[in-house]
């Protein structure tokens, strides 16, 4: 009786009673944001797969560049508002002058073509004035000697985070930031992803990477080795020549590859002992941008701050038609960056996440498909729209088309599907056809993708609308729109390639094809079982050689897989970089290259690298166009779609234009953090009742069992 | 005891070279270093030389368990498998192939992990206690059939129905406590109650039915009826009899899973937004980062082989009996 009394209901009760008063502690008991956090105007989201690296030279992930594109500042920016999407100076004084030159460096003379040049020269003017982020790597002693370039062992005892160097310095960004950074990416010790692809047009670059491969301790300041075609010319203009012409160049200067990069972080982060606490460029940043990153716990938050040495920039003043009533431009010509800091959750669930965005917590969401039905609804007409759940919250609901293919590839090395005879071309028109990716959108992607009808996306340059946009092979035009061709001419299709009904006329078998699959897990099954059900229609028996990724990929490098599924996103919204992935000598096999399909046409290859070294205009235009005529006849790839984002914000988030291309859209968002900390107080009182009711159920449970227990003590002692 | 200590240890190196070798095996019968290298550096634009220099730095250039063009020892030892395990024995665990330093990383998660464990474990461990001595007390009862049908119950649904309903129910719902997500300091407490509260009640159906088992074990000896001869009260034969003979099963369980405690709990920790050491080894093999696998397999067999040794000194220290030669 004494040990109930001594650990019975009132400690019970007092230990929930704790735990209440412990979680209740803040505005509202549920919210997830940390005190220290919430004040000023704070962006609130999440990110699923931790970033892998923010050293610029080595970055080239959407989750890394979403981090990175808010810190560090190329040339050259893609605009907000403007699509199709449109290059701007950013840290840049204006567009680089473009040079045409000739063997001996001299400029071409008027009137001869641009093609013949032997070297193209981008020569880049930086805004004067752009100073770094507050950073250890460039805090001085009154000598003017670097306070942290020289620290021993001992000075790093303390230190486990770049906050916990107290002092921090700043300097301004000069014209030989940019060029040492182009020697980084050279550098073959810092692992560049297109370092290969820079050294086939940089002059010198290669040459830049041999010696360092080929030189023993090289330092990792690379101030002491020049490039032949990259040199400063001043304190803020600098060249890079390329051999021959790459207009696609100017798109290079706007990924985080090329952004400036202070020779001093190199020097910090390089000395004995950072590394081991992880304080290394790959994970901490220096940049001129609007933030800076001043909390790096990439299993847990990462935190963005206003950069206090940013020299600000206007908000856009224009933008596409139908930006004003969207109220894109409501903040015209304001000083950007609005929002102070964005702190940015890791959330691997997607149900965690979606209730969290509906709480009000996240100020940003995708939609997972477990939530799609929660959130969106179909009009009659198809148009996509938001629940009413949804719309009473206010959450509203942007789109966009991503300039991404998925597609299903036939490798043209195969002596069934490939090949550039009639009969292959006919089996992969007849595929094309019946494999329906309405049908799959659907299904699969709950309606967000639009039907590809080449390898472009909407919105770059080449694609036509209308009926001069479809794929005559697999589609007609009617009542005003494309219609997918029907069963029966695939079928047809199958009869003149010699399958009819799926028997082989030569051989009298059944066509049996091989399709690569990446997993056959749950999730692929379904997905698989479908593809064989397309494949059934013209009776081909489609069979699944399920394997893992990078088998997979061993497979397309050596050229043995059959029909397989793959995607491309753009690294910039040129023609160019989607219609080189079935540029002949791009072919996977040969060279490694983009071009996973194999397809070689001679014919195709010639427009193409006409296509590649024009503008975009007419010209350009009708050879994209006698381009697409041969791959759209030739079928090398069945075309896919090209997936949409749905992207639900709250209300209170402003200027949040969708945008695929850039990823520096931070400086451009507002909160309003007013409305915000009212809908959060609406949306999260904590319901209490329940709580009593579960102890008052508890005890009734155990009340039986303690009246038992002492009716058997008592019974004992009879 | 301290010669079986010392044989325990000794038995422990091959054991690690074994598993040591299997994980190696088992990764690289998958993945070549090849793949690892273009996995790390991506698909777009990789080129063969820089697949080589990726390798060459991060020690993949060699064979891979035997070299035949090095000469005597060298043959083993200038091989990926010696040079990446032999750092290991003491306790070096070196970069991960994405160049973060892995004993910094396992030393920052470990503590999120123990502060949903410790918790879970103690409290799990108290409540399971009671109710077991609970049911052996009204055993053979309505009481204790229904509290069996409940375990039964509660054993058979899956720890992810807990979670995702503890999250809808008290986070989504009632509100009480964040869905998940985490903090430093004493901020962490108000995202510890849920995961902690789910742990609890996801073990104590295994956990009573399991301890109910061992007393009511205890109960039926002849210790017991001689007690009860002498008049003892059934509370006395329980807590100071039953409980203290019981202990010895309850401690090997918990003694043996105290080491792993650090290793953290993989959906717990995902579908809360802990950062804890449960993700780290599946987020590795999804990345195919080799060197964060081989670490913490080593540091999960060590820990395992810790566990097992603690478990036989504390039956020394739970029964006088016992004695390790």
């Amino acid at each position: 009786m004494h040990f109930i009394r001594r650990c019975g209901l009132s400690r019970l009760w007092g230990s929930v009673a704790a735990l209440v008063l412990l979680a209740g502690c803040g505005d509202s008991w549920n919210d997830p944001r940390g005190e220290n956090l919430g004040s000023g105007s704070v962006l609130y989201a999440s990110f699923s797969d931790r970033p892998q690296f923010m050293d610029p030279a080595r970055s080239y992930t959407t989750t890394s560049y979403s981090f990175i594109q808010q810190i560090y500042e190329p040339p050259l920016a893609y605009h907000y508002l403007k699509r199709p999407y449109e290059l701007m100076p950013l840290s840049a004084a204006r567009m680089p002058e473009v040079l045409y030159l000739d063997g001996e460096g001299n400029e071409l003379p008027p009137g001869v073509p641009e093609e013949e040049a032997a070297y193209t020269e981008y020569r880049v003017d930086i805004k004067p004035g752009i100073l770094y982020q507050p950073h250890p790597a460039l805090a001085r002693r009154e000598d003017g000697s670097y306070r942290y370039h020289d620290l021993a062992e001992a000075d790093l005892e303390s230190v486990n985070a770049l906050a916990d160097f107290t002092q921090t310095g700043s300097r301004e960004l000069v014209a030989e930031d940019f060029v040492y950074q182009i020697k980084r990416l050279a550098d073959p010790r810092r692992h560049c992803p297109i370092a290969g692809i820079i050294a086939e047009y940089v002059e010198g670059f290669a040459e830049f990477q041999a010696h360092i491969q080929n030189t023993e301790g090289v330092p990792m300041d690379l101030r002491g080795l020049s490039m032949s075609g990259v040199e400063s010319l001043s304190r803020y203009r600098y060249r890079v020549r390329l051999k021959g012409t790459y207009p696609q160049f100017i798109y290079w200067l706007a990924m985080p590859f090329f952004a400036p990069m202070p020779w001093e972080a190199d020097v910090f982060h390089e000395q004995p002992g950072m590394a081991q606490r992880n304080l290394t460029l790959h994970w901490y940043a220096i940049g001129t941008g609007p933030y800076m990153l001043t909390e790096n716990n990439p299993n847990l938050r990462m935190v963005l701050e206003r950069n206090p040495n940013f020299r600000g920039q206007p908000y856009p003043d224009e933008g596409e038609p139908g930006d004003e009533g969207q109220g894109y431009l409501n903040d015209r010509g304001r000083t950007m960056p609005f929002i102070d800091r964005a702190v940015f959750s890791l959330e691997k669930e997607s149900i965690p996440r979606w209730s969290k965005f509906l709480q009000g917590y996240y100020d940003l969401s995708g939609i997972g498909s477990d939530s799609f039905d929660q959130a969106i609804e179909y009009g009659g007409g198809g148009e996509v729209g938001l629940t009413d759940a949804m719309e009473e919250k206010g959450i509203v609901l942007r789109t966009a088309v991503d300039l991404t293919v998925f597609y299903m590839g036939f490798n043209m090395l195969d002596p069934v599907v490939g090949g550039y005879g009639e009969r292959s071309r006919l089996l992969r028109r007849a595929i094309s056809i019946v494999v329906d990716y309405e049908e799959n959108i659907s299904i699969f992607t709950n309606g967000r993708g639009i039907p590809a009808q080449g390898p472009l996306p909407p919105q770059i340059f080449g694609v036509r609308e209308g009926e001069a946009g479809i794929n005559p092979y697999v589609y007609r035009w009617e009542d005003g729109k494309a219609v997918r061709r029907n069963i029966e001419e695939a079928r047809e299709l199958m009869r003149r390639a010699g399958y009819q009904n799926g028997i082989d006329q030569e051989t009298g078998k059944p066509l049996v094809l091989y399709f690569e699959a990446v997993g056959a897990g749950p999730d692929a099954k379904a997905s698989l079982n479908w593809l064989r059900k397309q494949f059934a229609k013209l009776d081909i028996q489609l069979v699944i050689r399920a394997t893992d990724y990078n088998r997979f990929r061993a497979k397309m490098r050596k050229g043995t897989g059959q029909i397989f599924q793959w995607g491309w996103h753009a690294d910039y919204p040129d023609p160019e970089n989607f219609l080189f992935l079935l540029y002949g000598p791009n072919a996977q096999v040969d060279t490694n290259g983009p071009n996973s399909a194999n397809y070689k046409n001679p014919e195709y290859d010639a427009l193409f690298s006409q296509m590649k070294n024009i503008p975009n205009g007419e010209r350009r235009q009708q050879i994209i166009d006698q381009m697409m005529e041969i791959l759209r006849r030739d079928a090398p790839w069945s075309w896919g779609f090209h997936p949409v984002s749905y992207i639900l914000s709250h209300q209170w988030v402003h200027n949040n234009k969708p945008t695929t291309m850039s990823y520096n859209t931070l400086k451009y968002r507002r909160i309003d953090t007013e409305s915000r900390a009212v809908a959060l107080r609406d949306w999260n009182q904590p319901t209490v009742w329940p709580i009593w009711v579960g102890l008052g159920a508890l005890v009734f449970l155990i009340l039986p069992a303690l009246v038992g227990f002492l009716r058997r003590e008592r019974e004992r002692g009879r | 005891m301290i010669a079986y200590i010392i044989r325990r240890v000794l038995y422990a190196i091959p054991i690690l070279i074994g598993v040591n070798l299997l994980t190696f095996m088992l990764f690289f019968v998958v993945n070549s270093p090849e793949e690892v290298a273009r996995l790390h550096l991506g698909d777009k634009y990789t080129t063969q030389g820089q697949v080589e220099a990726w390798k060459q730095e991060h020690g993949y250039d060699k064979p891979l368990l035997y070299n035949p063009e090095a000469a005597g020892l060298d043959g083993l030892t200038d091989t990926i498998f010696y040079t990446k395990s032999v750092r290991l024995f003491v306790f070096d665990f070196g970069n991960s192939d994405s160049g973060r330093n892995i004993g910094h990383d396992i030393r920052q998660r470990m503590w999120p992990s123990l502060a949903i464990a410790v918790p879970s474990l103690i409290l799990g461990l108290l409540l399971n206690t009671t109710l077991a001595l609970m049911l052996a007390f009204f055993r053979a009862s309505y009481l204790d059939v229904g509290g069996v049908v409940l375990c039964v119950i509660l054993m058979s649904v899956s720890s992810l129905f807990y979670i995702i309903g503890g999250q809808y129910l008290v986070g989504k719902l009632l509100q009480l406590v964040p869905i998940s997500g985490y903090d430093t300091g004493f901020e962490a407490v108000k995202f510890l109650i849920l995961p902690v509260i789910i742990s609890v009640i996801y073990g104590i159906g295994s956990g009573t039915r399991w301890y109910r088992t061992l007393f009511l074990e205890e109960i039926s000896k002849d210790y017991v009826r001689t007690a009860r001869a002498k008049g003892l009260s059934e509370q006395w034969v329980l807590f100071r009899h039953v409980l203290r003979n019981a202990l010895i099963p309850i401690l090997t369980g918990v003694v043996v899973i105290l080491p792993l405690l650090f290793m953290g709990s993989l959906i717990t920790e995902s579908f809360f937004g802990i950062p804890g050491l449960g993700s780290y080894t599946i987020d590795a093999i999804q990345r195919q980062d080799f060197s964060i696998v081989r670490a913490m397999v080593f540091l999960g067999t060590v820990l395992y082989i810790l566990g097992l040794l603690l478990t036989d000194i504390s039956y020394t220290l739970a029964d006088p009996r016992i004695r390790l030669r």
